[in-house]
C-alpha cells in the first residue's frame, strides 16, 4: 500500500511517501493509523493526536471506519488550510 | 466550468473576459480573489508556502464545482488556486461564477470559497520573525462551510 504524508505530518515523519506491506488484520483507516504509529517514534509522535490527522483513500476524504486494502492510495494530512 | 491548480499568477481581467466573451446570456459575474496578508495571529508574515496533493486537489475542486452547478443555474464557474511560495499582496485564489441573475452568482461564489477552504487539500506554511509555522485550520471555516450543508 502506498502512504502519502502532507504538511507537518510529512516534516515530522521525515518522508513524503512510503510503501508498506499491510498486516492482514488492518482493514480500516483507524486500524491503519494505529499500526503506522508503531513503525517509528517519529510516526508515533506525528500521529499521536488523531483528531488532527485527516485521511483520504484514493483521493477522497474518508472517516476512520472506512475500509482499506493493499491496492489503495492512502494520504494522511492535517486539517486543510487552503483558500 | 474550469479548475486550474498552478504556481503562476493569474490575470483577473483576462479570466473574466475569457469567461464572459460571446456569452450574452450572462447577467452577472461574482469574483472572489484571495490575497496573502502580511499579518497573521499578531505576527508579521514575510512569505507563505502552499503545499497541495496533486491529483486529489483537482478532483476535489471539480467535485465542488459540479455541486455548485447542480445547486445554482450557472452559465460558468472558474476556480484557480495557486501553490508554491507567495508573498504578501500576492493572489492565492480566484473563484468566479456567472449566471443570468446576481443571486445565483453571489451565492454559488460564496459556497465555492467556503467549501474549498474545508475540502481542497492545501496547506499553508507562513514565514514569520519567529520562524516558519504551519497554519492551523480555523473552526470558523468549518462553521462557514456548514451553513451550505443541505438538510438531510
Amino acid at each position: 500500500m502506498k502512504i502519502l504524508y502532507f504538511a507537518w505530518l510529512r516534516t515530522k515523519i521525515g518522508v513524503a511517501t512510503e510503501t508498506v506491506d499491510l498486516p492482514a488484520e488492518v482493514r480500516d483507516v483507524g486500524a491503519l493509523v494505529a499500526w503506522l504509529k508503531t513503525r517509528s517514534p517519529k510516526h508515533a509522535d506525528a500521529l499521536a493526536n488523531s483528531t488532527v490527522v485527516k485521511v483520504a483513500v484514493n483521493q477522497e476524504h474518508v472517516p476512520y471506519d472506512h475500509p482499506v486494502g493493499p491496492g489503495d492510495e492512502v494520504a494522511l494530512f492535517p486539517p486543510v488550510t487552503g483558500g | 466550468m474550469t479548475v486550474k491548480v498552478q504556481s503562476e499568477d493569474f490575470d483577473v481581467g483576462a479570466e473574466l473576459a475569457a469567461m464572459t466573451g460571446g456569452k450574452t446570456g450572462i447577467g452577472g459575474v461574482t469574483l472572489f480573489v484571495g490575497l496573502v496578508r502580511d499579518m497573521a495571529g499578531g505576527e508579521s508574515v514575510s512569505a507563505m508556502t502552499l503545499e497541495h496533493y496533486p491529483g486529489m486537489t483537482e478532483r476535489q475542486l471539480e467535485a465542488i464545482e459540479a455541486e455548485a452547478r447542480e445547486r445554482w443555474p450557472l452559465d460558468d464557474a472558474l476556480i484557480i488556486h495557486r501553490y508554491g511560495r507567495l508573498e504578501p499582496g500576492d493572489q492565492i485564489v480566484l473563484v468566479a461564477t456567472a449566471s443570468a441573475h446576481r443571486e445565483a452568482a453571489f451565492e454559488s461564489c460564496h459556497f465555492l470559497i467556503d467549501w474549498l477552504k474545508t475540502k481542497a487539500p492545501f496547506w499553508k506554511m507562513e514565514a514569520t520573525p519567529e520562524g516558519e509555522r504551519w497554519v492551523e485550520a480555523k473552526q470558523s471555516d468549518d462553521q462557514a462551510a456548514a451553513r451550505w450543508t443541505k438538510p438531510a
